[in-house]
């Protein structure tokens, strides 16, 4: 059937975005000690991982001062997520941080940067020789686990892509305003307040989206941030636009003076949303030295879901679209019907 | 684009207005009430945030009622009329800077006011050139945004309700811009910092100015 293919795309894209961005694993991390401070001399470290195995493959653990090493001197898996270990730190390590390094063949090597603060300092340490055995982790597909996002980063192929979904909409709103101005088609009115409808279902979607993983992220449902205040700003343009429309009873009137509004307000949404925030500092990925989602390994291994999440999605706002301005067309002419 | 023909509806606005002088006086009237109950409300004002918070709702909320009107005379028959004489993007433009011109004297009475009744302590430290070029850019962004709003919102027939619905996320932008701007003006903050936001408050202007001159002439269009 013509023009069913990009539905099914969008089915099977949603779906695998669904099904692989939910369940695939992310990486094993170390994400607590019980110990932020070393200091010469015997010491107890609790370790906690996150998706571990070290009962299962046991577990050889490290502090790496300055590419010098310290082994433990024992090494106790309570818990497949739970070691307790014990170091005898040397005096005069060299850096001002250490990092734990715990390496098990199941899991490769883990490494928790700047996990310790290192008291008595020196020139230096004979260096010591831990690792031993090979990685055997098969890693066909992972998440990064980081810090503070941790499992939430499954959020990416949800949050970003609704906002994009939003710009395509609301792009397709203004182009058939534009339309009507050119030319009076009381379809492409129809067309620029569905477009409008169903991009303010996918900011919305956004908003909530957003809102969730800043709870857990910054520990806000809500902050003044550019991006967040382009957001709102969008939504309020365009539910005004809605209140135009209600407001104005002839349909002629009515398509113009709000195809009009629309294009002048998408302009200043362009303006809110990606020109404002480069003045001030946002929290979002990409500002105000916050890592863009290009800039570390994450993209590698998001990438995969992070692409076909946005076209999936958008497909399935432009496939709302048309069942929506198809049914709208269609009660039209069964009125108009009904009127002759 | 006719420098003439802007000239002279320029001049028509004025002979207008002046036949009217309660236009005048109502506008003034309202930012020098909405002034004394703030007044009423907190006294003096020291904190340099909310003396300049405070300052900008009032003068937004002037301009909305200033500028709803700017359009209503053009009711019925008139419209057509003016039509016949004038080329609509002429209107417009002589519209924004007429708007434009009404928009810096109520940003300057409201200044007035505002540092008779709120205090003018926070000024102590501010650089007063940068802070008046803000109150300026600011009292003109307004104009140039808010003119085309209320030509909609005055077509469309429902007055400043509307206007105030379709006006305020449009000039939100250049409401944040001119709040930092004028902020830092206020904190004495050097040009080469303020200057930044001082330019985008004068891009959203030329764009707007811009849409305005591009849109109005399809409202106008029966």
């Amino acid at each position: 059937m013509k023009g069913l293919w990009w539905k099914v795309l969008a089915t099977l894209l949603l779906l695998y975005v669904v099904i692989v961005g939910l369940r695939t694993p992310l990486r094993p991390a170390i994400v607590q000690t019980s110990v932020s401070r070393i200091a010469p001399g015997p010491v107890e470290v609790d370790v906690w991982g996150y998706g571990t195995h070290f009962i299962k493959s046991g577990a050889q653990v490290w502090i790496e001062n300055d590419s010098q090493r310290v082994c433990a001197t024992s090494v106790a898996a309570i818990a497949d997520d739970h070691l307790r270990v014990q170091f005898t730190v040397p005096s005069g390590l060299r850096s001002e941080m250490s990092d734990l390094a715990v390496f098990s063949e199941r899991d490769g090597l883990l490494e928790r940067f700047g996990a310790f603060f290192t008291e008595g300092r020196g020139a230096g340490i004979a260096t010591q020789n831990c690792v031993t055995g090979k990685s055997l982790r098969l890693a066909i597909l992972e998440f990064p686990n980081r810090d503070i996002l941790n499992e939430s980063i499954r959020n990416l192929f949800f949050h970003v892509p609704m906002w994009f979904t939003m710009v395509v909409l609301l792009s397709i709103g203004v182009w058939k305003s534009v339309v009507v101005l050119r030319k009076n088609d009381p379809d492409a009115d129809r067309s620029a307040a569905v477009a409008v409808q169903v991009g303010l279902a996918f900011a919305t979607l956004g908003l909530i989206t957003g809102s969730l993983w800043a709870r857990v992220t910054w520990e806000t449902w809500w902050t003044s941030d550019p991006k967040l205040n382009g957001s709102a700003a969008t939504m309020l343009i365009y539910l005004a636009y809605l209140v135009l429309r209600g407001s104005v009873p002839e349909p002629a009137k009515r398509a113009r003076l709000a195809a009009i509004y629309s294009v002048f307000a998408f302009s200043f949404m362009l303006l809110f949303l990606f020109v404002l925030p480069r003045l001030n500092d946002s929290l979002h990925p990409g500002n105000g030295g916050n890592p863009a989602f290009s800039k570390y390994d994450i993209d590698k291994r998001l990438a995969p879901v992070f692409y076909p999440a946005c076209l999936g999605w958008i497909l399935l706002g432009v496939w709302m679209y048309d069942l929506r301005n198809r049914l709208l067309r269609l009660q039209h002419r069964l009125s108009d019907a009904n009127d002759q | 684009m006719d420098r003439n023909e802007i000239a002279s509806l320029l001049q028509l606005e004025w002979r207008l207005d002046r036949r009217q002088k309660h236009a005048w006086g109502s506008m003034a009237l309202y930012v020098v009430s909405t002034v004394y109950t703030c007044y009423l409300g907190v006294k003096q004002l020291n904190t340099v945030a909310t003396w300049n918070a405070l300052f900008w709702i009032i003068v937004l909320f002037a301009a909305f009622n200033a500028l709803g009107r700017s359009f209503q005379r053009e009711e019925g028959g008139r419209q057509i009329y003016l039509h016949t004489l004038a080329h609509p993007r002429n209107v417009v433009l002589a519209r924004t800077l007429y708007n434009a011109g009404t928009m810096v004297a109520l940003g300057v009475v409201s200044l007035a006011a505002y540092t008779l009744f709120i205090g003018d302590r926070v000024l102590a430290e501010a650089d007063i050139g940068l802070f008046f070029c803000s109150v300026l850019l600011g009292s003109i962004g307004f104009a140039c945004a808010l003119t085309l709003i209320a030509a909609i919102a005055a077509r469309a027939g429902s007055g400043l309700g509307l206007m105030a619905i379709l006006g305020f996320p449009i000039v939100l932008p250049m409401l944040l811009a001119t709040l930092r701007a004028s902020k830092l003006a206020l904190d004495g903050v050097a040009w080469s910092v303020a200057g930044n936001y001082l330019l985008a408050v004068l891009a959203i202007d030329v764009l707007a100015v811009a849409l305005s001159a591009i849109l109005f002439p399809y409202l106008w269009r029966d």
